[in-house]
């Protein structure tokens, strides 16, 4: 008796489930069926475009795109690569220069080279010869300022990596964690790449001395101890200068209600890393021609175009016009620092843990 | 319906006899093929990816990893604060727990909601709200130029805000039933107040605290993002050096051995917690919680009313007040600026972005998903576990809420190398996000039913039959009602758990179909005003759809709601 009473109450429970179950399925169709007229592309949580761009793509191809994001840039590529040879899409889109040689190492991708790849800049064709990956965009991370702060205070701006250290911007820098947060590790690869192999180090025990504060990420930073952003004047922040990326003075202004005519940041040009994005075609893919055509579709024209208010990047092509946004209150950063990936990749762990131990201990 | 609480244990354990033994099986079979599946699995393939090289087991990894000192102080950081945590935690909420079980108030229904409000919040939004509050230029730095962010105080203080309604609940709970009438005995029989309560209360309160105590423990044990988000880069839990090593550095060896000793340290304290609830199960005359709270009379307890009040305003109301304040500040003085763009055109028409009405959908759809899910499962296992038997079961019981104390991105990347084959390719499915959830959900949904069910008194159903019911009507008259309440209540826990999962939600690719909590992390990763104040306008909602599922919660609580 006991226990025809309980099987009854969890029929009932299971009754209910089927029912939710079934109510919310509606969006499982789509998933397998259709196959080669489906392409999927799987990226980090930042990937953006525009609805229209996409349903242009599906007029010009067939295909219609099916988006998977994973996380972070660091997560998404960490789980692709653990998927190898059974991936869940056909292209991957998100690997940076600071994370190509570990997906390259990996074996990811197929080498295809994507029509139209001739109008894209030289020094972003990291894998020329044999285009396993195809950049598709370029951001600078760079030291951003509050102008109202250095207006007051009747002091000009840093421009440089080695301007932070001069006692007029003593407690004013504001970084991310290099270990956990890519403008944070961008910087630090920013500040190898001024100072070398052995001078970094140097280096950030004078920015240390100098009062540079790190927070784990980027939110914190730029929305909470920044004096520039609406979130940090929102939050009380104090600290004028923070270290984030060469869009962000645009953007200040493309989502503040009334746009102001000038931007409340600038960024010091001289303190940029440049990070370059790439897709691959990911290797046993199910949709190898749709993975082609997205790739191809990546580096055209309408694509490109479309990037920079979507994710705040900058085009890789040279006849992708720059939104008037960009133009008017971007910046153009000086000669940005790189790296190179298997420079990056074999020193990379070396260089945040000693990094670490200087400013975060 | 007053009767079934006069007495919890009517021990059952008469072993129900072969048929019984038969029946609890087959009802466990679905719980354990789950668990086994869609747990155990996934979490033991990505710890023998981590473990094995070329197919040989390479056990030595664990005493290098472990001999590593950043890991050792990672341990040690872990344990510690956990330790702190729990007894500031206790310190702050067991005045509240005897305040919310003894007193009467008017809108002590409401307040008790509200508190539990942030033990569902996801940590992104309180984090944004405990900086606001700890941070610069929050209220303690206005105040007297304190600021705590960075310190382990926050750590400490965000830790007693999440656990705070646990402690009340589960310690609260079992106070309102306890007899007044026993101390006042003891009291007329001559021990004075300190001695009464020593020895008549507290030791029947002791398994209660206990086992609060416990939870707290792992909750903070296996805190993720508040100390991600508050401690900064110099403080980090095992909990978060498992994130680190799997999804940034993919050093899955270093994972494997963080992810065991995490493994350890839970299965230890779950044990304990499982003993400890076992020790409350005893014997204790219980009654009717509305018989034992009274209006606090006399100059003292009025102040210990007061001093609870103020103790939750400041740490539980304030805070999630920074943030609806926050999303209504626009740059143009208070308003509902930020809400209004929530649904302008602008949001949609991209891949980013949705409408927040359809995020709110999504999210309710994936809570209901895993909501149901947990109930199945749930449901079937405490039906199972009715009966008290051997320890088999007692395992099994204590196995439930090993979930609780696993980083969603070991289950997250472990579903990614074990359901990668038909029939069960299910890595691009939306159901892998509510069964994940489910999987946090299905402890609550066991802690809930389980008194209950177990409560049910024989003698009930055989009066029924007597009076000439049919075993129909007798269930129906009987079990229903008792168990048509603790169901909707496990339903509720499940839901508003759900809700704000945010790690499972993240790690687990999906179409893209962002809950609210994904979308409130999205806009804060963007620069601007209107991002920054939709996050905020977002977290609001979410704040909203949480309390409403927890008042209304209150409104069908059962007396013996189970341990939460």
């Amino acid at each position: 008796m006991n226990t025809t009473t309980k099987c009854a109450a969890t029929a009932l429970a299971a009754a209910l489930g089927v029912t939710v179950l079934a109510g919310c399925g509606d969006d499982s169709g789509s998933t397998g069926a259709g196959g080669s007229k489906t392409v999927t592309l799987v990226s980090h949580d930042s990937f953006d475009a525009s609805d229209a761009v996409l349903k242009a793509f599906t007029k010009e191809t067939g295909y219609t795109v099916k988006v998977l994001k994973s996380g972070d840039a660091g997560a998404a590529l960490n789980q692709e690569i653990l998927t190898k040879g059974s991936p869940r899409g056909d292209v991957f889109f998100g690997v940076d220069n600071t994370l190509l040689s570990r997906a390259l190492d990996n074996g990811l991708f197929t080498p295809y080279e994507a029509k139209g790849l001739d109008r894209v800049a030289a020094d972003v064709q990291l894998d020329a010869d044999k285009h396993r990956v195809t950049p598709v965009d370029t951001g600078d991370i760079c030291v951003n300022y509050d102008k109202k702060y250095f207006a007051d205070k009747k002091l000009d701006p840093p421009t440089s990596f080695d301007d932070l250290l001069k006692p007029a911007y003593k407690n004013l820098l504001v970084t991310e964690n290099a270990a956990t947060s890519s403008p944070g590790l961008g910087f630090l690869l920013g500040t190898v790449a001024a100072h070398g192999d052995s001078g970094y180090q140097d280096y950030w025990k004078k920015l240390k001395a100098n009062g540079v504060k790190v927070v784990d990420g980027w939110e914190q930073a730029y929305n909470e101890e920044f004096s520039g952003s609406a979130g940090g004047k929102k939050a009380g922040g104090d600290r004028p200068l923070v270290v984030s990326y060469a869009s962000s003075p645009p953007v200040e202004v493309l989502y503040a209600d009334p746009q102001p005519t000038e931007a409340p940041t600038g960024v010091a040009t001289g303190t940029c890393f440049r990070q370059i994005e790439f897709a691959g075609l990911l290797d046993g893919a199910g949709n190898e021609a749709g993975g082609k055509a997205l790739l191809d579709f990546l580096i055209g024209k309408r694509f490109q175009e479309d990037m920079p208010l979507k994710m705040f990047v900058n085009p890789v092509v040279k006849d992708a016009k720059l939104p008037e946004l960009f133009t008017k209150f971007g910046a153009e950063s000086e000669k940005p620092a790189t790296v190179a990936p298997d420079k990056i990749a074999e020193n990379r762990e070396q260089w945040v843990r000693s990094w670490s131990s200087i400013v975060v201990k | 319906m007053v009767l079934d609480r006069r007495e919890v244990a009517t021990p059952a354990a008469r072993r129900g006899g072969r048929r019984g033994g038969a029946v609890r099986l087959g009802l466990m079979a679905v719980p354990v093929a789950f668990f086994a599946l869609f747990f155990a699995y996934p979490v033991a393939a990505i710890v023998g990816r981590g473990l094995k090289a070329d197919g040989v087991w390479q056990f030595g990894r664990i005493g290098e990893v472990l001999s590593r000192p950043d890991l050792q102080d990672v341990l040690w950081f872990t344990t510690w604060q956990a330790l702190a945590s729990t007894a500031l935690t206790l310190l702050i909420a067991l005045p509240g727990a005897y305040v919310f079980a003894r007193f009467d108030f008017p809108g002590k229904q409401l307040l008790r909601a509200v508190v539990t409000v942030p033990f569902v919040l996801p940590t992104v939004v309180v984090g944004t709200a405990f900086l606001a509050l700890l941070g610069r230029g929050g209220l303690l730095d206005d105040l007297w130029g304190v600021r705590l962010d960075t310190t382990v105080w926050a750590i400490l203080l965000a830790h007693v805000f999440f656990n705070y309604a646990l402690v009340v609940r589960t310690v609260g709970g079992l106070w309102a039933q306890l007899d007044p009438r026993q101390e006042e005995a003891a009291r007329v029989l001559g021990a004075g107040r300190l001695a009464a309560w020593r020895r008549v209360t507290l030791p029947a309160l002791a398994p209660a605290v206990a086992a609060a105590a416990l939870m707290v423990f792992l909750f903070t044990f296996t805190s993720f993002g508040v100390v991600q988000i508050l401690g900064g880069p110099s403080y980090s839990t095992l909990e978060v050096e498992i994130y680190r090593q799997t999804a940034q550095l993919l050093d899955l060896p270093t994972a494997a051995v963080l992810t065991l000793v995490q493994f350890a340290a839970v299965g230890a304290i779950l044990a304990l917690h499982a003993w400890t609830i076992r020790r409350r199960e005893t014997a204790l005359r219980l009654v009717d919680p509305s018989q034992t709270s009274r209006r606090p009379r006399g100059a003292g307890q009025r102040a210990l009313l007061g001093g609870v009040l103020l103790t939750v305003a400041l740490l539980v109301v304030l805070p999630l007040g920074v943030l609806v304040e926050r999303s209504l500040d626009t740059s143009g003085g208070y308003g509902l600026g930020f809400y209004r763009a929530l649904q302008s055109a602008d949001a949609g028409g991209s891949t980013f972005l949705v409408p927040p009405l359809e995020a709110i959908w999504n999210s309710l759809r994936y809570a209901l998903a895993a909501t149901a899910i947990a109930l199945v499962i749930g449901g079937l296992a405490a039906a199972a576990l009715t009966r008290r038997a051997g320890r088999l079961v007692r395992g099994f019981d204590a196995l439930l809420m090993l979930p609780l104390g696993v980083s969603a991105v070991t289950v997250g990347f472990g579903f990614l190398i074990t359901l990668d084959k038909p029939p069960l390719d299910l890595r691009t499915s939306w159901i892998l996000v509510p069964l994940a959830q489910a999987l946090v959900g299905v402890p609550f949904v066991v802690r809930t039913m389980l008194p209950v069910l177990r409560a049910v008194d024989e003698r009930l159903r055989e009066a029924a039959a007597v009076l000439g019911a049919s075993p129909l009507r007798a269930w129906r008259e009987v079990d229903l009602p008792l168990v048509r309440r603790a169901l909707l209540v496990a339903a509720g826990f499940a839901f508003a758990v759900s809700l704000g999962e945010f790690g499972a939600t993240v790690f687990i690719a999906r179409p893209d179909n962002p809950t609210l909590p994904v979308a409130v992390a999205r806009l804060l990763g963007r620069s601007g005003e209107l991002n920054y104040g939709q996050a905020m306008a977002l977290s609001t909602i979410l704040m909203l759809v949480c309390a409403v599922s927890l008042l209304l919660l209150e409104r069908i609580r059962t007396d013996r709601s189970g341990e939460f």
